[in-house]
């Protein structure tokens, strides 16, 4: 009787396993109008999913869109941490959205699984492909086929105080030129005393130490990684001494204390709060700060000694490759690229566009800090590496426990020791 | 003390019937048929649960550990890579040795508060009422809520714990709880853990002592022993199944803790309180490597099968 039921469980089990290993290895259904190259508005309904962090710009895509077209498109967000995570369940279940946003520097990572379905056909035919930049674009390539397009620009500028800036004596039109009187406005203002710092920093959080940091790094002419994101290049004089810059403001108590332990979530919190003079960030905080009555100035992140670029970061958008609305999805996409879009859309609302050629559109003239920021576009870099998040933004990253080093501890050697380590990680495959 | 023994109870048997009263072999056997029948009916909705979403997982698991398993399209195998892999994940070597003393550091923490809270309202008295419900009550609110809890009540920022230290003189200046220091980390999730599951334990362990027949004890006092001896020879030995239950349970769950150290530290500082399970998450959630997420899950299960043969090993003996 027993062994009869062991046999049983086997068989079943056996079985079991048997139908789920075929449903992995099945190819994906071809998707209906799969074949053209336009775009389909025949009142298909399509999800797309993204992460919080961009989450509004979306919305605003999808609302503008389902005005205009008989395909409605539905938006829902998720945490970012908790983001890629959902998308590999979502992935290993095949229940991937029709369409999903993802932070432009794992685009790599996803289009070397095969998450979103190939472009490159439909893209070639769009006319597009020049003119959407092509940051985002190179992120969103794996094997010379693209898999993502575009869709949020967010870049790293300095942002600063006004009102601390006239009260410390500093010109509140005026914001640093390099890296070091950047430093030197920062002790200015911390002078005030009370509850008022200089600047603060995410110390505890890789993504945010990467994006305000590496544009110093760009700006002194080095560099971070090579073309193909898999050989670090962190233990640079370059990198040394942008890290140098900050460690002493944390050392000095110019940089609040509570940048030490910034792993993100409090952040734009800081910032808000009006107590902080001068700090790297997000070019899309500056409405969210102006929001709670602070006066912000924008100002370009430099090297060192001069010598302006930033981190073009945002998110890239593909057609989910389970999707079998792939011809509805991409005319969604198309028209998130248009003129139309790019321009009532993202440039009404202060946004930067994805277009190159729309940098200076009609609402880009009316505020001179877009202006900066939009000019920006040209000076800046997308880093390219496909195990990029394992290697530089989850907190377990090497990158993390280089930072951690270079910034509170035995800096030479976190940043030698660093290099090994990110470079390993980059070419785990 | 040595006349003393645990009491046999739960062991009575029915007595076989007389041979004479039996109904004839032919009957006996098909009325056992049906009987084993409807049995195996009564087990089968949990029988399928248990085959569908353990042992088919577990299966699977164990199959995708030998295969270069991708996110979409067929799986590889590369047996043994996966395996051998771990050895040179670094990460790996600092969660073992970093869940090893959390293991051993939460297992006597929780042991001796519940044990202790346990005691503390065994017997009836005015307010124990209300005492057992008030150190049961944490186990109420999800883990994963509670870790979120504590991380607001933790925060410089939002919470009120470092500003009341700071009134009251303790601390001075900025503090961080969750990510100052590896000690402060571990001991905010330790704390944590104590807070919600002390009452769970101590009800399981409140269970066991009200089990003691008071005449044991009453044998006990009436033989001289003094209140330590009753607890070291009357009170331990009759709690062992109990004891070796919770210490089973509080083991199991240090061994795989995850929920606290991901939402309360996320593995910080500088990776000081990253966990096996979250490297585990690393390897299938961020590098999206499942085949080698599933082999370090196979590894840690045999961890745990060996843990749990030795307790129950104990457990059956001496029960």
């Amino acid at each position: 009787m027993r062994s009869r039921g062991l046999r049983a469980l086997a068989v079943t089990a056996a079985a079991l396993l048997v139908t789920a290993v075929a449903a992995c290895g099945a190819d994906d259904p071809e998707a209906p109008g799969a074949s053209g190259t336009a775009g389909v508005d025949d009142g298909a309904q399509l999800t797309l999913w993204t992460r919080a962090a961009t989450e509004s710009v979306s919305k605003a895509y999808a609302e503008a869109y389902n005005k205009t077209h008989k395909n409605k498109v539905t938006v829902t967000s998720y945490p970012n941490e908790e983001y890629p995570a959902k998308l590999a369940s979502a992935a290993g279940a095949k229940a991937l959205p029709d369409l999903f946003g993802a932070d432009v520097v794992f685009a790599a990572q996803y289009a070397s699984q095969g998450l979103w379905t190939d472009l490159t056909e439909r893209l070639a035919a769009s006319g597009l492909k020049d003119k959407v930049s092509p940051g985002h674009l190179n992120a969103g390539t794996w094997d010379g086929k693209n898999y993502a397009v575009p869709h949020t620009v967010d870049m790293s500028v300095m942002l600063y105080n006004k009102d601390l800036y006239t009260k410390a004596g500093l010109d509140p039109e005026k914001g640093p030129t390099s890296l070091k009187e950047f430093a030197e406005h920062a002790r200015k203002i911390d002078k005030l005393g009370g509850d008022v710092n200089g600047t603060y920093f995410g110390g505890n959080c890789g993504g945010c130490v990467e994006f305000t940091f590496w544009p110093s790094v760009w700006g002194a002419g080095g560099d971070v990684l090579d073309a193909k994101g898999e050989n670090a290049k962190v233990d640079s004089k370059e990198m040394a001494d942008v890290f140098g810059i900050y460690r002493a403001l944390y050392d000095e108590g110019v940089a609040a204390p509570a940048s030490k332990d910034e792993a993100g979530p409090t952040w734009l919190g800081a910032l808000q709060s009006g107590k902080i003079g001068i700090a790297p960030g997000p070019s899309v905080w500056l409405g969210l700060i102006e929001e709670k009555g602070v006066k912000m100035g924008v100002a370009p992140i430099s090297g060192p000694d001069g010598g302006d670029s930033t981190f073009i970061g945002g998110d890239a958008i593909g057609v989910g490759a389970t999707s079998t609305k792939a011809a509805q999805a991409w005319d969604f996409l198309l028209w998130t690229m248009s003129e139309e879009a790019q321009v009532e859309v993202i440039a009404k609302n202060k946004g930067v566009p994805i277009r190159t050629d729309l940098a200076s559109n009609k609402y880009s003239a009316a505020d001179p800090r877009i202006v900066l920021i939009n000019s920006l576009v040209a000076k800046g870099k997308t880093p390219y590496a496909k195990n990029f998040n394992a290697s530089f933004n989850d907190p377990q990253s090497p990158w993390l426990q280089t930072v951690r080093g270079a910034l509170f501890g035995d800096a030479a050697k976190s940043l030698t020791d660093g290099n090994t380590a990110i470079t390993k990680s980059l070419q785990q495959g | 003390m040595s006349t003393l023994t645990p009491p046999r109870s739960g062991k009575a048997r029915p007595l076989p019937a007389p041979e004479a009263a039996r109904p004839p072999k032919r009957f006996r056997r098909s009325a056992a048929r049906s009987r084993a029948a409807l049995g195996a009916l009564y087990a089968t909705p949990t029988a399928v649960m248990v085959g569908l979403f353990f042992l088919v997982p577990l299966v699977l698991v164990g199959w995708m550990s030998l295969h270069k398993w991708p996110l979409l399209g067929a799986p590889t195998m590369n047996v043994p890579d996966n395996y051998t892999r771990i050895a040179d994940n670094e990460l790996v070597a600092s969660a073992v040795w970093f869940t090893v003393k959390y293991t051993v550091l939460m297992t006597v923490g929780l042991f001796v508060v519940a044990f202790g809270l346990a005691l503390l309202v065994q017997q009836r008295r005015r307010g124990v009422g209300f005492l057992r419900t008030a150190f049961l009550l944490p186990m109420a609110v999800g883990f994963a809520s509670a870790s979120l809890l504590f991380l607001g009540l933790l925060s410089d920022e939002i919470g009120p714990l470092s500003d009341l230290l700071r009134k009251l003189g303790v601390i001075d200046g900025y503090v961080s709880w969750t990510s100052g220091s590896s000690e402060s980390a571990l001991g905010s999730a330790m704390v944590l853990v104590l807070w919600r599951f002390a009452g769970f334990n101590m009800l399981i362990l409140l269970t066991g002592l009200q089990a003691i027949p008071l005449e044991v004890y009453e044998a006990a006092r009436i033989d001289g022993a003094s209140r330590w001896q009753t607890f070291r020879r009357v009170t331990i030995p009759l709690m062992r199944p109990t004891i070796a239950l919770v210490l089973t349970m509080m083991i199991t769950g240090s061994l795989l803790a995850f929920d606290q150290f991901w939402i309360l530290t996320r593995g910080g500082p500088d990776n000081s309180t990253t966990s096996l399970v979250m490297v585990i998450y690393r390897e299938a959630f961020i590098r999206l490597d499942l085949g080698s997420a599933a082999a370090i899950s196979v590894a840690l299960l045999a961890v745990l099968v060996v843990f749990n043969v030795i307790q129950l090993g104990v457990l059956r003996r001496r029960s």
